[in-house]
């Protein structure tokens, strides 16, 4: 199968890699070309750092392997190609009255991705990561052929698999099963928080089902962690559902002082004072709400051409106060933080050894990439690790083997079932490499 | 009454999304193409996305027996129906040039079978005096360049064969759309070198679907490639022949 060499990067556009890319659009076609150059499943490349890059071997582009294969109405289970965009899952299925369970802030990730990373959406603390849904996997090994594995077959393959972030092998399809979807529309709530431990509170009183918050990372002082807290739930049944906007595409790469800490200081406050004081109300289409940055395509370019970082943690809550008052002084302080940062609460919801999710807060900052972001971010994951907290494969280009290590506890049972079902290391990725994910002798 | 298309090469990736975009329209599907494991995949998929009926039909090029029960499955059915032709086939000029025997399989793939074909089913259709008929040619077809003119004359063939049959068929009110897309993000083009303004699939079989709407008779898609051609079409000869495109 011919091979793409142009070099791609992740969403944040900073690492990148040129080991080549297959695009098998036939099942067949994905199995034969495993069997002669096995390496790695890319999605849609929605992953910020290096989880989706392979600069060994070269990787299998899943995104044309995208047909929805089955669907049981009786118990809501879903069989589809990993390659299928979430979005697409949701626009047929929501008329129907159902959608993927968990579902993450953009509509263009993969199902295979989506298990991979075991994401989670604005309604983890009810409803648990995307892996949690998932029922049995079709997956190929590295000689191309298919196994059929389940929490019943093969636990342990199963379970490395879920937020395994492709190192178990790739993906070929997967049966999920979806939730309710009782209506095409959201009442959605938003109000203004003042500071940080007020947010923590706003989030322990919520009953919402589904729960975000912005948060301006450059506001200090008694603003410290001021923001804006998002609840919404669904409308009463009846309404439609309404596909996402149509997309604008972002045409070129923006210019560096777009986001000097001046302009996003003031673009902050603005954004804040967008919320009346007394907060709103408003009902909004289910996918403008759940992918509220969709309609802007490649608006990863509004970081110019020297791409970003996002820093994405989660910190147990006992622990949680403290760490995130000092790593937002710190982070305002800095004057790099870019407007797109996002505070969530989180259950303890999660499918694998590696999954990220743990009971507590979630903190995620943008960050253009200039050296100085990269020496914060380094002392935000120091801080993390040293508070029991974790920081995000999917997100992370920046962490250490030791950082992995004592984040996640299970690292030793996943590497056991990686070298079990690969081996030579066939499916090992750039993260996988920078991160020792199968152990030192890979 | 819903549509009825009968798709010719239905695993071209401009297939799959033109079946995509008439689903959600209960339309009636008969996808063709030598895979037909993979093509029952599609089929499951154009349900789920409100497609009326998906059947799947083995349809080869070099086998004509598939094409006589292809035109037998087109006679049974009821009413009028539409044709779209995507299957072709593009190997490299080099390997032609270094094997002049492969020339005739190229001519197969690209134009006499899938004309023989459409020959067959004309009187079908001239019968129904309804449907329209979407052949997809190519920009390689409006002139011979260094780089690919035997696919470009096999091309050339297809698309003078259906302005004959726009022609004939157009007086039994039977439509036929010329398709001549610029390059497409397929398996065609994955890879190859010295690709650019490179247009998604999705786009292209919009395009297709706005021109069957319109009754346009040869559409390029996306649309600058009409100019491109006009220009690359006017360069004369003596310096044409000096070009590297
Ligand atoms: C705007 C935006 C918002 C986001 N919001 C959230 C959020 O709210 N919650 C959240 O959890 N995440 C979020 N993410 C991150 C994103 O959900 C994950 O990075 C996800 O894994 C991306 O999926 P993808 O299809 O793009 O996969 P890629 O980025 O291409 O790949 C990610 C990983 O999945 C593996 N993989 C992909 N396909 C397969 C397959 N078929 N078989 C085996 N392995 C495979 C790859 O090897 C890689 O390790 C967000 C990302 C963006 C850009
Ligand atoms: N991509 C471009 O830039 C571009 C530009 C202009 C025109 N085109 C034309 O657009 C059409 C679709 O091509 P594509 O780009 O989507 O590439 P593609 O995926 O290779 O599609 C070609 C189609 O033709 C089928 N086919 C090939 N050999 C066949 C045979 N012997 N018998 C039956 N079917 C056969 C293929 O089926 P299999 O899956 O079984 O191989 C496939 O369905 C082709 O006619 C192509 O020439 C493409």
């Amino acid at each position: 199968m011919p091979l793409n060499s142009a070099p791609y990067t992740g969403w944040g556009r900073v690492l990148s890699a040129n080991a080549g890319r297959a695009r098998p659009e036939k099942v067949a076609a994905l199995r034969r070309h495993l069997a002669e150059t096995p390496g790695p499943a890319l999605g849609a490349l929605r992953s910020y750092g290096d989880a989706a890059l392979s600069g060994r071997r070269a990787a299998v582009d899943m995104t044309r392997l995208d047909r929805m294969l089955a669907f049981d109405p009786q118990t809501g289970v879903l069989e589809a190609e990993a390659g299928v965009r979430l979005s697409d899952i949701l626009a047929h299925m929501a008329p129907r009255g159902w959608m993927p369970a968990v579902l993450p802030g953009t509509g263009h990730v993969t199902l295979g991705g989506a298990i991979a990373a075991d994401v989670h959406g604005k309604n983890h603390h009810q409803i648990g990561s995307f892996g949690q849904h998932v029922e049995s996997l079709r997956l190929l090994g590295p000689d191309g052929t298919p196994r059929e594995v389940s929490g019943d077959t093969e636990p342990e393959l199963f379970r490395a698999t879920l937020g395994g972030m492709g190192l178990t092998g790739v993906i070929e399809s997967a049966a999920i099963r979806l939730a309710p979807c009782p209506s095409g529309t959201v009442e959605v709530s938003e109000r203004r928080i003042a500071g940080l431990d007020a947010y923590l509170d706003a989030f322990a009183a919520s009953t919402a089902p589904f729960q975000v918050g912005w948060i301006d990372a450059t506001a200090s002082g008694e603003a410290l962690g001021r923001g804006v807290l998002e609840e919404a739930e669904f409308s009463p049944p009846g309404a439609p559902y309404v596909p996402a906007r149509k997309h604008r595409a972002i045409p070129m790469d923006a210019p560096g002082f777009l986001l000097s800490g001046a302009v996003v200081r003031a673009f902050n406050t603005r954004y804040f004072r967008r919320i009346p004081a007394a907060g709103r109300s408003r009902r909004r289409p289910l996918a403008g709400f759940l992918f509220p940055l969709d309609s802007l395509s490649g608006w990863n370019r509004l970081y110019g051409k020297r791409g970003f970082h996002q820093f994405q943690c989660v910190l147990p809550t006992d622990t949680a106060r403290d760490t995130l008052r000092a790593m937002l002084s710190e982070i305002a302080a800095s004057g790099l933080a870019a407007p797109l940062a996002v505070l969530k609460r989180m259950g303890p919801g999660r499918a694998g050894p590696l999954s990220f999710p743990m009971q507590g807060y979630t903190l995620a900052v943008d960050f253009p990439a200039r050296p100085a972001a990269a020496a914060l971010i380094a002392r935000l994951v120091e801080r993390t690790a040293d508070a029991g907290g974790r920081v995000y494969l999917a997100k992370d280009s920046l962490a250490r083997p030791e950082h992995v290590a004592r984040m996640y506890p299970e690292l030793d049972s996943f590497r056991a079932s990686v070298r079990a079902a690969d081996p030579d290391g066939v499916f090992e990725t750039d993260l996988a490499r920078r991160l020792a994910l199968r152990g030192n002798s890979a | 009454m819903t549509e009825t298309w009968i798709i010719v090469g239905a695993s071209s990736a401009m297939a799959r999304a033109l079946a995509r975009a008439t689903a959600p329209r209960s339309a009636t599907l008969l996808l063709c193409g030598r895979d037909t494991e993979d093509l029952q995949r599609d089929a499951a998929d154009l349900r789920l996305r409100g497609a009326q009926a998906v059947e799947v039909l083995a349809y080869d090029t070099r086998d004509p027996g598939t094409e006589a029960a292809l035109v037998a499955r087109a006679a049974a059915l009821e009413g009028p129906f539409n044709v779209a032709v995507f299957a072709g086939a593009m190997p490299p000029q080099t390997e032609v040039e270094a094997d002049p025997s492969l020339l005739a399989g190229v001519v197969q793939d690209n134009f006499t079978a899938t004309g023989t074909l459409l020959l067959r089913l004309a009187p079908l259709m001239e019968a129904r005096g309804a449907g329209t008929v979407v052949g997809v040619a190519s920009v390689a077809g409006d002139r011979g360049r260094l780089g690919n003119h035997v696919y470009g004359a096999a091309k050339a063939g297809f698309a003078t064969l259906l302005s004959g049959l726009r022609n004939r068929l157009g007086r039994s009110g039977v439509h036929v759309v010329t398709v001549k897309p610029g390059f497409v993000d397929t398996a065609m083009t994955w890879g190859l070198d010295g690709m650019f303004l490179v247009a998604a699939p999705e786009a292209v079989a919009k395009d297709i679907l706005a021109a069957v709407r319109r009754r346009r008779n040869v559409v390029y898609t996306p649309w600058f490639w009409a100019g491109i051609m006009a220009i690359i079409r006017s360069v004369p000869e003596p310096i044409f022949k000096k070009l590297q495109i």
